[in-house]
Order: C-alpha cells, then structure tokens, then sequence
C-alpha cells in the first residue's frame, strides 16, 4: 500500500468525512494549532535569543529550561494532536502540498537540532549557565532554531494555498515534489 | 458615524489594490505576521505567568519585565505594519465582518492595558504590588491577548 492509497483510505474514513465537513470543529482545530504557535514556538524563540545573548541574560540558561520546558511541552503536545487532526481531515492534499512536504522536512531537522543540542552541548551547560557568553556550538543551534522554525511557519501558511495542487497543470518539478499522478494531471 | 465610506477609500488606495492583486503579497504578508506572533507570545507569556506565580518564578518581575518588553515593542510594530497591509487588501469584507470588530476591540483594550497599568505593575519595584494585583494583571493580559488572537484567526474563517 503507497502512502498515496493510504491517504485516499484514510480520507474515505467517517471521522475524516465529518472533521472535512464540519462548520465549527475544523476552525476550531486549525484556531488551536495556530495560538498554540504562542505558548511553544514564543518560548522556544525566547530560549533561542537567550542563547544568542538578546534577551533574559541574567536568568541562568538552565533556570528557563527547567522552568519553561513543561509549558513548552504541553504546547508542543497540542499542536502535535491538533496538526494531526489537520491532517486527518484533508489527508490526501495534504500528503500531496510541497509546502506540507518541505514543513515536515524541517520539522525533521528542528528536531535534529534540538536533540542534537541536548545530547552534546547542553551536556556541559554548568559551566555557561549563567554566562552571556553562550559556546558557539549552543549559539549555532539557537540560530538555526530560529531558521528552522520560521520555515514550519511560514510553509505550514502555505499549504491553505493552492497554486501547487495536484489538480491544476503544474510544472515537471512541483509534479515530481508533490508526486502528482499523471491521472491528476493529464485529465486536466 | 459611519465608517463604511472610509473603508472603501482604504480598499481603493494603491497599496491595497497592489496587496490584493499581486498573488503572493497577502500570504507573505500574513506570514510575517504569524511570526510576529510568536514573538509577542513568548514576550508577553514569559511575564504573564511569572505574574500568575509560574513559569520563571525564580526571578524577579521587573527584571523579567525589562528584557522582554523590547521584543513586545518591536513585534507590537510588526504586528501592527502587516495587520494595516492584511487589512488595507480586503476593507469592506473586514468592515462587514463580527470577529474583525472583536479583534480590533480587544487589541485596543490589550494595548492601552499593556502600556498602562501592566506596565506600572511588571514595573514596580519588588514587592510593592501584592500577589493577588499581579494574577488579575496576569489573567486580564492574557484573556485580552487571546481575544486578539482567537477573533484574528476568526476574520479568515467568516464570510
């Protein structure tokens, strides 16, 4: 089974009938997943300028992580099940948007980023805890934090367009990105 | 009054009439406002919830205060800039639309509560506004900021 077909199953299911369908549900949904934008990526942009030395530079590095990490984890939780949900209810657009294509892309390399930060430097973070003299392999993981998540952002915007969709005549390169059939695009 | 008259002059100016009729102007605009808008979360969600008694309750409010107000100020303005462009693009449609006069009401209120009396309060010198004082500041923060949010995302869904 393709990811394609899995998607077509998935989008012939009830639930995702009625999320698809429904009035209040899908806006409420997609509402949550955005605010929720606040509570982790606004803190996870606040540790990363923290690392870079712009902003909280007398709270100790482990003080904010620590102390922020539960929220940012609750927030993260919500966008995680609320994305899903998104998903859920447009599957097979979805799975076919470049721009849900390269968001998971980076949210992969966020998630690198974050896990290799944790596994390596932050190992040492007693001996810079309360420095504004943050290492640089710490201040090169804040920064691509914030490169990476300004791309999820911006992409997962994105996909509420459809200059991209399988359905129009699209180019050779969105065709092979999107993976288009050539159903969708010779019928056309 | 009304202000219907004036919204149609907005939509009629060159900038809205660029805005709407260049295909990506509205999408990069509105994602640059999404990314203001974490920056204000995480600005006013770090001292909001030292306010409640939670998050980085180890430090001091004012101190906490002083270093995310500058990024409040800065993402305030981008907010602000890419808000007149999302909404100079589409007037009569905000005009006629119930969040948009939610949103812009509760941005108002969040405004003139954010500049006076939370900043007194996040302001003031350690131990001089009671617990009590600083959750209300807290919980009245946040709910108004929601309200931006929430009725902000609304206008998209109405009409």
């Amino acid at each position: 089974m393709s990811l394609l077909s899995f998607c077509q199953w998935l989008a012939d299911t009830p639930g995702s009938i009625a999320l698809h369908e429904s009035l209040f549900m899908y806006p409420l949904v997609e509402s949550v997943h955005v605010l929720t934008l606040c509570l982790f990526v606004g803190m996870s942009t606040m540790l990363d300028l923290r690392l870079l030395g712009l902003t909280l530079r007398r709270v100790p590095l482990t003080d904010i992580t620590n102390r922020l990490f539960p929220w940012m984890f609750a927030g993260f939780f919500v966008m995680v099940v609320t994305g899903v949900l998104l998903f859920y209810a447009i599957p097979v657009r979805s799975y076919q948007s470049i721009w849900f294509r390269m968001k998971v892309v980076l949210l992969i390399c966020a998630g690198l980023n974050a896990w290799i930060f944790h596994a390596t430097i932050y190992r040492s973070v007693r001996d810079w805890d309360l420095s504004t003299a943050v290492p640089p392999r710490a201040r090169l993981a804040g920064v691509l934090s914030l490169v990476f998540w300004t791309g999820i952002i911006v992409f997962g915007r994105m996909i509420a367009y459809n200059w991209f969709d399988c359905d129009r005549p699209q180019s050779a390169l969105v065709v092979t990105v999107a993976g288009c059939t050539a159903e969708q695009q010779g019928h056309k | 009054m009304n202000l219907l008259p004036f919204f149609q002059w907005c939509e009629a100016t060159t900038l809205g009439t660029a805005i709407r009729e260049t295909t990506w102007a509205f999408a990069v605009i509105e994602s640059v406002h999404l990314l203001a808008l974490c920056v204000i979360g995480g600005s006013v969600l770090v001292v909001d919830l030292r306010l409640l008694g939670v998050g980085l309750r180890h430090q001091r409010i004012n101190d906490l205060a002083r270093d995310a107000q500058p990024w409040l100020n800065a993402s305030l303005a981008v907010m602000l800039l890419t808000g007149v462009g999302l909404f100079l693009s589409e007037p009569t449609k905000c005009y006629y639309s119930t969040p948009f006069w939610f949103k812009m009401s509760s941005l108002a209120l969040a405004i003139m509560f954010s500049y006076t009396v939370r900043r007194r309060v996040v302001f003031a010198e350690e131990g001089r506004i009671s617990p009590m004082a600083c959750t209300i500041v807290g919980v009245v923060s946040l709910a108004l900021w929601f309200g931006v949010g929430a009725g902000g995302r609304w206008i998209g869904f109405s009409g």
